[in-house]
């Protein structure tokens, strides 16, 4: 069965507060959740179904739907690291189609900048995870892992520092627009290869901010949605993927997105080239790089030609990106990027982004997220959405 | 410029049942590949169970403990010293997480020939890196 039509969203909110240090986890959530149905139109007594990833506090949906005081009939706690969020919109979407919930409720929060957590130092995963044994001894982190995607990248297609630095770049134009983002200056390429090299290739300015903040997103059905205030925004196709280091066949230079994006554009029934704004999940330059290539706006190895000379900048390129300045210059909240992904591509198309970075006649977006880590284990989720 | 190789402190392996006879091996300077019976693949890390066809035969083989980088990272800002984390693809097929050390951290490159060495860690293993042939 396809969610082709079968759902929409109909609310977004996504938390200003960068640096948080004191609301709580739960607090964010639920902040999150009411700016979401204030957005919409709606109550929280209208929400019949729950979505949240690892981010939310305790036993996840028992957790949170207890905290919020909301009495629903569908729960699902998926969790692919940041992209889970974009997986959210599409199960709700199926949740919905099967006639399991009428208002679907997505929220993130994440306090990473107050609690001192981010890509640069080893994770504890606790017991029992299996490849732990054979990885942590070596310091394995979010930025190195990434960073040997990278070098992989450049080895074999001889992508540059340059070519990476041209997606910070756009970010930052979009950026300067958004009185929230953490980072508002204007970048040059030079800018942000004369930055430190954190892990080769990476440098610091590869690397997306560390925020605390949130967000939600309401997923209802098309009439519910016709009712409300907001312009229309309807799924119009999803995929989900998973990639790993295949019991040690290697291959790094491709994520999951060229699994999960073929899926969605064969449901949503168009092409990359029909897509006139573009979220990709932006942890680190060299994610988008991975993605946008898997995704088919362009061959595989032609990544770095198709970013450079403002390609990725709204009114410029040939593919507006991430048009509040994305993870990696606006908001990563949580260390999750897939929510505001979600978010700022229905402002696109609801033609609410910043009238500077605003696509015009904006009707078919795609949000792309890549969670967990891109070199060894990830999943992925791309959503085409379009306008009425 | 160069990065020398620094000592550094690992952190050991917690390790699950089934693995204790890897990280035995490499107290004794031998790494160790699986290989499933059933499909006869070998495959890393090493499982109980292959991640090919789900077999529940799979059997332990000493690597000759030569290979190539796959890819590597130079994490020079995020601990007390720089260290080269890398893939190595060894010679028998499969590709593992490692350090490459022993050189001057700045002259590794992918497609660079290696052997295993093995460095200890903070607990009662030790563990296999490379180092340039």
């Amino acid at each position: 069965m396809s969610i082709r039509g079968k759902a929409c969203i109909a609310g977004i909110y996504e938390h200003p507060v960068r640096k948080a240090p004191d609301l709580s986890v739960a607090q964010i959530h639920a902040e999150a959740a009411r700016g979401a149905l204030e957005d919409a139109g709606l109550s929280p007594s209208d929400v019949d179904g729950y979505f949240c990833a690892g981010d939310a506090p305790g036993l996840g949906a028992l957790s949170m739907v207890e905290y919020m005081g909301l009495d629903v009939r569908h729960m699902d706690s998926t969790d692919t690291g940041g992209s889970s969020y974009i997986i959210h919109v599409a199960h709700a979407a199926q949740a919905i189609a099967a006639g399991k919930c009428n208002v679907a409720l997505v929220t993130l929060g994440g306090r990473p900048r107050s609690e001192g957590v981010s890509g640069a130092k080893v994770r504890n995963w606790g017991p029992n995870m299996p490849d732990v044994p054979y990885e942590t001894p070596y310091g394995p982190l979010t930025l190195n892992q990434y960073a040997m995607v990278a070098m992989r990248h450049m080895h074999e297609f001889g992508t540059t520092s340059e070519q990476l630095a041209w997606i910070k770049v756009a970010a930052s134009h979009h950026a300067q627009h958004n009185p929230h983002a953490v980072l508002r200056d204007v970048l040059s390429v030079e800018d942000v290869v004369a930055s430190p090299m954190v892990a080769d290739p990476l440098h610091r300015m590869d690397c997306c901010v560390v925020s605390d903040g949130g967000g939600a997103v309401i997923v209802t059905r098309p009439e519910i949605a016709a009712s409300l205030g907001q312009p229309k925004v309807a799924v119009r196709g999803a995929g989900e993927a998973h990639k790993g280091l295949n019991g040690g066949r290697v291959d790094m230079t491709t994520s999951g997105a060229a699994r999960s994006g073929a899926a969605a554009f064969e449901e949503a029934g168009v092409k990359p080239a029909d897509i006139k704004y573009a979220s990709i999940y932006d942890s680190f330059t060299i994610t988008v790089l991975v993605q946008l290539e898997d995704l088919g706006f362009c061959r595989k190895g032609e990544g770095g030609r198709f970013v450079a000379d403002g390609g990725l900048i709204s009114g410029v390129g040939r593919l507006p990106f991430n048009t509040d300045g994305g993870g990696l210059c606006n908001n990563h909240p949580a260390n999750r990027g897939g929510m505001t992904k979600v978010i700022e591509a229905v402002r696109q198309l609801r033609g609410e982004a910043h009238p500077a970075v605003q696509v015009p006649g904006c009707d078919l977006a795609l949000a792309q997220g890549t969670g967990g880590s891109l070199a060894t284990r990830h999943g992925s989720a791309t959503l085409i959405l379009e306008r009425g | 410029m160069a990065t020398p190789d620094e000592p550094r402190s690992m952190p050991a392996p917690e390790i699950n049942p089934g693995d204790e006879a890897y990280f035995a091996a490499a107290n004794e300077g031998r790494l160790l590949i699986k290989r499933c019976t059933a499909c006869g693949e070998t495959h890393f890390y090493p499982r109980a169970v292959c991640p090919f066809c789900l077999g529940g035969e799979t059997v332990w083989e000493e690597s000759a403990g030569r290979g190539s980088v796959y890819t590597f990272s130079v994490t020079r800002r995020a601990g007390p010293t720089p260290y080269a984390i890398a893939f190595v693809t060894l010679d028998e097929g499969v590709s593992m997480m490692t350090n490459i050390v022993d050189c001057d951290l700045d002259d590794i490159h992918v497609g660079q020939r290696v052997r295993v060495v093995f460095r200890d860690t903070d607990g009662e293993y030790r563990v296999p890196c490379f180092a340039p042939e």
